[in-house]
């Protein structure tokens, strides 16, 4: 009797274990009900809600995806072509996930997301990191995945896959654009650089290097500083560019970061004696509309915000953005826009071609393969990457302060044949070619 | 005949219904618990640690060591097999935990957890500078093999998982054996009073260097266990917050049983998992929240609570 007693208490934790993974099936089971018309199309929506790139980069996406949903989910809000309901009348159901905590958790959430939460495709990724690791996880989910913002060429030039695309062009853009920018009218002699000394400085910079070099022979790097990330202060590194007579200092900084360089160099009188290019400096020059100096060089990684065309589809995001957040929106929010549009440009002709009826996943994916659809950025092409990554035209322009009031003057628009390489070359090399059209 | 004991019964009872349940499991659960027992592993290393009166906060360096060792054999070499890269990561840790060991062990305290992470924060430093490694980006690992088999599908979860729990319940088992041994028993003596163990004739500095190079060991079949369930790696391994939340799951579970390493990750995973999900904004502030919990309700650890239950018998 009492060796009966003793076994049922050693099989104590054992018993906590299995109702422990019963209770957690049930919670995970549970799935919310949706309208009772429409079955709901759920997107789960991964952005950085936290941690140094929540302000500048996901917020701002996160925001954009919650106006443009709304405004879809009521129909007959957002302009032409994108009238209709949801997605071909359907609904739409966001389902948000922070970005923060590195590759480890967010492989676990995506896998979460798509088997626990049963979305039917998922829609983000800033971090370059994580949009290298998901993309073989969506292939083994079989899982439509669009990433909207990472940066990284890697992803389609180092893979090729049938259920990832990205709907933002990649880092190569900005820095090639940013190289022809500042030889637009002279040769240039010599260059400086500072970057945060990780994946997305580095690549940075070493983009911008190859394409001085290759559209000004002779050209010399006077000096490239590597501060770590979040590193804050720059005094060291603001007196060596100073004193290295470069023409133009390149820096892909953002968020805290670029804001902090800013405050410390424009006093020094950096902006005065070099050109100053910030490939990513659109996120900040509201907040720092002030203090960024007149003649300093700024891109918005594409043509988004302040250098996007003046159409009716932008003018009705400007403005319903505005009204919701008493902000404009920055990059980011264009870029999440344009994720979420050509997935429903996709959707509505895939439905067409299925005579109305809602498509599958492979009907959504075929209609995306190569697709040129519009945006508020102007057009997308899905061009790169057997029709799976978007090539677009950027711009850049300078900061000029007009009544007290930061303007952006002398904006150059690049096409998206010019600033992006041709499919089925790796950036490195096209730049290093100087440029080919062909293979 | 030896009695078997209760934490032998428990682990091979564990091991056999986790094995058998595998398929029926749904797909994400089978992964959660793979990346728990991953970190599991790391943290039997702490509690081993712990125990002896340590803390680390540098465990991350082994971690991420097995990690990008199981990595490169992929990368460079071609070897995608899941016992290969487990051992030849757990070796790789212990190597670098044996050499480095001659120098913590001539600490405790607060520099040992400070030296600790200095270390591992100098691999950060290195693989961010690496850039044929991805720098901060990291590389994929392949999909593993198992012996030269390929699976397909669904079955590569339930292959990995396996393994994981099988490298859990060796290790468990190993560990269990190990703490009633002489040099096991060495470490809560160690905890008390160093003198005295000094006194009965055993090298307090031996002691600690071998339990740190068990410690690494573990971590980094942890590493490489981690590394081919999530098909990517990456610095951020090595960096101090991974270390931390290390430390977080071994006060979490306690370092009353061997078992109370996998309860607590598998308890703090679901925990985080859940408030990703219910509390995308402030998920972070339950993972606090419930460690305060703990703290504050259960100040040796969740296994506390089977060992009360078990006095009382």
């Amino acid at each position: 009797m009492k060796q009966k007693q003793l076994f049922s208490i050693k099989l104590f934790p054992g018993i906590c274990f299995v109702t422990f993974l019963a209770l957690t099936s049930i919670l995970g089971w549970t799935i919310p009900a949706g309208a009772a018309d429409e079955k709901p199309i759920k997107i789960g929506v991964v952005t950085f809600l936290s941690g140094g790139a929540a302000g500048p980069f996901g917020v701002p996406a996160r925001n954009g995806a919650e106006v443009l949903t709304e405004a879809l989910n009521m129909g007959g809000k957002v302009p032409t072509p994108y009238a209709t309901k949801g997605f071909g009348g359907a609904p739409i159901e966001l389902v948000f996930i922070d970005e923060a905590g590195g590759v480890t958790k967010q492989v676990t959430e995506y896998r979460n997301l798509v088997q626990r939460q049963n979305v039917d495709l998922v829609i983000g990724y800033i971090s370059s990191g994580d949009a290298i690791a998901i993309p073989p996880v969506a292939e083994e989910l079989k899982k439509l995945t669009i990433i909207f913002d990472a940066g990284t060429p890697r992803i389609f030039e180092d893979g090729s896959y049938k259920y990832v695309f990205r709907t933002g062009a990649h880092a190569t853009m900005d820095n090639v654009a940013a190289a022809y920018y500042v030889t637009e009218n002279k040769k240039i002699k010599k260059i400086a650089g500072i970057n945060q000394n990780y994946a997305w400085g580095q690549d940075s910079w070493n983009d911008f290097e190859a394409a001085m070099k290759a559209l000004n022979p002779g050209v010399q790097v006077a000096v490239s500083q590597m501060p770590k990330l979040f590193a804050g202060q720059y005094g060291a590194e603001i007196s060596s560019l100073l004193s290295s007579g470069a023409e133009v200092v390149h820096s892909s900084f953002w968020g805290g970061d670029l804001e902090a360089f800013v405050l410390q160099a424009a006093p020094r009188g950096l902006f005065k004696k070099s050109t100053v290019v910030l490939t990513a400096g659109e996120t900040a020059m509201f907040r720092l509309a002030n203090q960024i100096p007149a003649g300093t060089v700024i891109g918005g990684r594409g043509p988004h915000g302040v250098f996007a065309p003046d159409n009716e589809l932008n003018r009705w995001f400007r403005k319903a953005y505005q009204e919701r957040y008493a902000l404009f929106p920055t990059y980011p929010a264009y870029k999440m826009v344009q994720a979420i549009l050509g997935v429903k440009a996709a959707y509505e002709k895939a439905m067409a071609a299925a005579g109305g009826k809602a498509p599958n996943q492979d009907q959504i994916i075929a209609a995306l393969e190569n697709l040129t659809y519009e945006t508020p950025s102007g057009k997308v092409e899905m061009a790169l990457g057997k029709g799976h990554q978007a090539i677009q035209g950027t711009a850049y322009g300078t900061v000029k302060h007009v009544k007290g009031q930061l303007t952006i003057a002398n904006i150059k628009h690049y096409p998206a044949a010019k600033v992006n390489p041709p499919e089925g070359v790796k950036s490195e090399d096209w730049i290093k070619s100087g440029f080919k059209k062909t293979k | 005949m030896k009695r078997m004991d209760y934490t032998f019964r428990i682990l091979t009872g564990a091991l056999a219904a986790l094995l058998v349940i595998g398929p029926f499991l749904p797909q994400w659960m089978l992964f959660q618990v793979t990346v728990s027992f991953g970190k599991g592993l790391v943290v039997l290393g702490l509690l081993l640690l712990l125990r002896t009166g340590l803390v680390s906060f540098g465990q991350g360096l082994y971690y991420c060591l097995g990690a990008y060792t199981a990595g490169s054999l992929g990368l460079s070499l071609g070897l995608t097999d899941a016992v290969l890269s487990l051992l030849c990561g757990a070796a790789v840790a212990g190597f670098i935990a044996f050499i480095l060991g001659f120098l913590l062990a001539n600490y405790r305290g607060i520099f040992f957890a400070m030296l600790s992470l200095a270390f591992s924060m100098i691999l950060y430093g290195l693989l961010v500078k690496t850039a044929f490694l991805g720098s901060t980006d990291g590389f994929n690992v392949g999909v593993p093999t198992l012996f030269g088999f390929m699976f397909s599908g669904r079955w590569v979860r339930y292959a990995v998982y396996a393994l994981a729990c099988l490298t859990v319940f060796l290790a468990a088992l190993i560990m269990n054996r190990y703490l009633k041994t002489s040099l096991g028993r060495l470490s809560p003596a160690i905890k008390d009073n160093e003198i005295r163990v000094e006194y009965m004739g055993a090298s307090v500095r031996r002691a600690i260097h071998i339990k740190y190079v068990i410690a690494a060991i573990l971590a980094g079949a942890g590493g490489a266990l981690t590394a081919i369930t999530i098909g990517h790696i990456d610095p951020e391994m090595a960096y101090w917050t991974t270390s931390g939340e290390f430390v977080f799951i071994t006060i979490l579970g306690g370092t009353g049983n061997v078992l109370a390493p996998f309860l607590g990750s598998l308890i703090f995973e679901s925990i985080r998992s859940f408030a990703y999900e219910y509390s995308p904004n402030t998920w972070q502030m339950v993972l606090g929240a419930a460690l305060l919990l703990v703290i504050i309700f259960l100040p040796a650890g969740l296994w506390s609570v089977f060992q009360a239950r078990q006095r009382r018998v």
